[in-house]
Parts: structure tokens; sequence; C-alpha cells
């Protein structure tokens, strides 16, 4: 087995193995049986082991347990430095893969509006200011929600890079908010059959029905009646759906921390 | 805890162990059409009840869903369709038409995509035509079609709806994944839909209604106390247990950056004030 790390912060740890990828999984799997599923395995052992010895089953498992604990141990000192030259951030896999994806994604938007607010562009009206105050507040709510609910296992920060957006002008602005807001529609839209927990899916879904009430507001601000035209809205009357690594490849210009999805479900 | 991803992972080790819970691979699969909530101490009820639904109930649990979105989007659709029908309504050379328009044609591609989608299942499409609605909702609304800000009063209301009923029925499409998508696909553009008709609210013409965002603030921000049903609920703070003003907004954003779910029993009965019987 060859392992390897990335510490995504002070507090938290991310694991994968380049090979076999099979067996990074089993060790998460292990990590939360040993802490809450163990009656489950009792109960169920008798199924269990039909077939399958129960005591190399354990073996498995003590051996997966152990790699989670010497990794631990191992990024306990580590300021997240080293995890980014070993290639980028790592979302990490199943549906915690996918909450970081989206709290990326929600880190990006948040810091976009937030620049916005804090130097608005030439002669905004009060209107358009408290529109987009509100979408500010928003894009934080969404982006701290994920972050509390992914505690240990949340990315650190991202760093953005807003080099090509003039937030002197309302044309630029806008145009970022309307790509923003279209690609957070289309991420969420095409993250949700990847989702394992209905809990989860639904979350995404209280989440997604919200940017696209942004991006309908965004392209109206910019051209009324323009809220779900063809450029986003096909013949069958549906919204555009993107898989991660789509989204990922287009928000990538606007983030200098180098994202790794490669774990994400698909 | 998840079950389903521990079967999962212990399938990857030991690939027959579907087959050591159920002589039915199939059967195992089905248990994700049940989400992954599920109690510890619930599991073997749990696995007993999965048992039941692999033998035939996932199919019709999708058709039911799709049947009762495809009866939504006949309510819409015939609405604004009547709506663009009656002379003198939405007002002539203005935007507005266009925008109805726009709404319309994507509540019919809905209607066919979901007749054709449960046709192609085997099941059998419900069929309803503007004769089958009454769109006073029983005299509540009778001005719908004779007076514009009550007929956007109404679109709203059957947007927000429709927004709030797709997300309710999410997690019962999860067996079928390219379905969810594509509900998902659909929950969007109707959030697009009401996101526009909130705005043309606000306008003069369109009932002056200034206060309206283009999202959803607290509980019933529509102006009209009759659509109560329609945003029960909206006013939640806290998402997966998490208290979202904790985090550092105000009690109105936090509403406002979550939509919330509707069950199918709420949305029915919201919809079944404007189905004749």
């Amino acid at each position: 087995m060859i392992f390897s790390a990335v510490c995504h912060a002070k507090d938290s740890y991310n694991i994968y193995l380049t090979e076999p990828t099979i067996k990074f999984k089993t060790i998460y799997l292990m990590k939360n049986f040993q802490q809450e599923d163990q009656e489950v395995l009792h109960k169920e052992s008798g199924i269990l082991t039909a077939r399958l010895q129960r005591r190399s089953f354990l073996q498995y498992a003590g051996a997966g347990a152990a790699g989670v604990a010497l990794l631990a141990a191992g990024c306990k000192k580590d300021d997240g430095s080293e995890g980014l030259r070993l290639g980028g951030v790592n979302l990490g896999s199943g549906d915690v893969g996918i909450l970081n994806y989206a709290y990326a994604l929600e880190q990006l938007e948040a810091a976009f509006y937030d620049a916005v607010v804090k130097t608005p562009y030439a002669s905004i009206s009060a209107t358009e200011l408290s529109l987009l105050t509100d979408i500010r507040d928003h894009e934080l709510a969404h982006r701290e929600f994920f972050k509390k609910a992914l505690g240990a296992n949340a990315i650190i920060g991202l760093e953005v890079n807003f080099k090509s957006i003039n937030f002197a002008d309302r044309t630029s602005v806008l145009a970022t908010a309307k790509a923003f807001e279209d690609l957070g529609v289309s991420a969420y839209n095409g993250a949700g059959k990847l989702i394992k927990s209905a809990d989860y899916l639904v979350l995404a879904g209280k989440i997604v029905s919200v940017e696209a009430r942004h991006a309908a507001l965004i392209r109206d601000l910019i051209e009324n009646g323009t809220f779900a035209n063809a450029e986003v809205v096909d013949s069958n009357g549906l919204d555009k759906a993107r898989t991660p690594k789509e989204v990922l490849t287009i928000a990538q210009s606007f983030i200098t921390t180098v994202i790794n999805a490669s774990n994400l479900p698909s | 805890m998840n079950i389903i991803n521990i079967l999962e992972e212990i399938e990857k080790v030991d690939g027959e162990v579907y087959e050591r819970l159920s002589p039915r691979r199939a059967a195992m699969k089905q248990f994700y059409s049940f989400g992954s909530k599920v109690a510890v101490a619930a599991v073997p009820l749990a696995l007993g009840s999965m048992f039941k639904k692999a033998y035939g109930q996932s199919t019709s649990t999708v058709l039911d869903v799709l049947n009762f979105a495809l009866t939504l989007e006949y309510l819409e659709y015939n609405f604004y369709q009547t709506g663009l029908n009656t002379a003198g309504l939405i007002p002539a050379g203005t935007p507005a038409v266009a925008a109805i328009t726009t709404i319309r044609d994507h509540e019919l591609a809905h209607v066919n995509l979901l007749k054709g989608a449960i046709t192609a299942s085997g099941g059998t499409p419900v069929a309803f035509t503007a004769a089958n609605f009454d769109y006073t909702a029983k005299g509540t609304f009778p001005t719908v079609f004779t007076n514009y800000p009550t007929f956007l009063a109404v679109a709203q209301a059957f947007e927000d709806t429709g927004v709030r009923a797709y997300k309710g029925q999410a997690p019962s499409l999860m067996s079928a994944p390219d379905v969810l998508q594509t509900a998902l696909q659909i929950h969007s553009v109707e959030a697009r839909h009401a996101s526009h008709i909130r705005q043309m609210r606000k306008a003069p013409a369109g009932g002056g209604v200034t206060a309206l965002k283009p999202w959803i603030t607290g509980a019933n921000d529509s102006g009209v106390p009759q659509v109560d049903a329609v945003y029960k609920g909206e006013d939640n703070v806290v998402q997966a247990g998490v208290n979202i003003p904790s985090l550092g907004v105000s009690t109105a954003a936090a509403t406002e950056s979550f939509d919330e779910f509707l069950v199918k029993a709420d949305v029915l009965a919201i919809a079944s004030l404007f189905i004749r019987s």
C-alpha cells in the first residue's frame, strides 16, 4: 500500500491511498464503524459472517483503524502547506467530498460578493446595493453553514483570484455574478445524484433554488427578461447540470488554491 | 452512521455481500431509495421493509412522483396559457408578455417531458385540460384573470409551491439518478420563474408590492394571507442542526438563504384548491 496524506487544516486531516483506492474508503468506513457502529456489527454479525469469516473481517478492520491513527498522528503538526504541494486541497470522497465541493463554490461566491459590497461599482443604485448585499449575506450563510456542518472534514479557506474583475465597473461585476450564479446552479444540479444521504440532498436542494433566484435576478439586472433564457434553459425546459470536473475547470480560474477533486464520486 | 456506505465498502472486499444479505442483489440496491437516515436500532426493521420495496414498488414510487409533478405542471401551464389568451390581462406592449410567454413555454416543455418519461417507464400519465382547473380557487381569487396584480400574485404562489414540491420529492428519486437530475433541472427553472414573477409584482403595474424580494423572506412574504400554506415553514432558521443566525447573518437573511421543501400532502392540499372536483 502506498500512503499519502493531505493535511487540510491544523486540526483536521484527510487521507488517501494512491493504490488501491478501495482501501482508502475502507479506512473511513472502519473509522465510522468504530465510533458509532459497533452495535450494528454485533447485531448483524450473523448475516455478515455467513460466508465471510468474522475473524478475517475484523482483522481487516483493525488494519484500517491503525492506518488512520498513524496518518492522523503524522498530520497533527502540519500547517497545510505540505498538503498543497502534494496535489492541492483534497475535497475528499463520498458525501464529505461533495459537501466540500459545495463549500469551495460558496467560498468563491461569498468572497466575490463581499468585495462587491465593500467596494460598490460607480453610481450603484440603492436598490441594486440592497439586492447585492442580500446575496452576499446568503452566500455567507451558505459558506459558514458548510464550514460548520463539515467540522474537522472542512477544507481550508481558499485563496481567490479576482484579477480579471473590475469591481468599479457594473458590467464587469454583474457579468461575473451571472457566471458564478449560473455555474452554481449547474453545479448543484449535477451533484445531486452523487449525494448518498437524503438529508444532504435536500440541503443541496434548499440552496440551489436560492442560487437560481439569484441567477434570475442578476440576469434581469443585466437585461430584463433574461432570467431563464435559452442560454441556460434548453428546449425541454431544463436548467443546466454540470459535473464537478466541468464546474471546477471553470471555477479554478478564479481560485489560486489548487483544488483536487479526484476522490469525488462520479 | 451510514449503513449504505458500510454495505458498499464491504462489497469491495467481499463482492458477494449483497447475496449474503439477500438472494437478490437488486433488492439491496433498492435500499438507496430509502435514504440513509436509518437509526441503528431500526436496521433490522429497515432491512425488512427494503425487501418489500424490492418487489416492484420502487418503479411505482418514481412514477408516482412524476405524475405528481405532471399534475403541477399542467396546473401552471394552463394558468399561463389562459392568462395569455385573456385579452387585456397582461399589459400589451410591455416586457411582461414575453416573460409570461417564456414561463408558459417552459411549463409546456415540462408537461411534455414528464408525459414522455412516464410513458417510457410503462406508466400512465395523468391528463388535465384547462377545464379541470378553477384558478379562482373556489372563489378566493375571483379576479385572477381580470386583474393583473391578482394574476401575478397567484403566479408567485404557483412558482414558489413548485420549487418546494420538487425539492420535497428529491429523496424519493434517489433510486433513479437520471430522473433525479432531470427533476433538479426543472426545480431550478421554477426558482428562476419565481424570482422573476416576484420582480414583476414589485413594478407599479404588477401591484407595486415593493417590499417583495426575489427570494422568500420569513413566512409568507407575498402579502396575500390566503396563501399562507404555500409558505408554511419558510421561516425556518435551523439547517441540519445549525442555527444560521448564529453564523453571523440576520434572521431575515437566514430564512432567505435556504428554501424549504413541502411534503406531497401539503402540496396536494394547495393544488386541490385549484382543481375542480
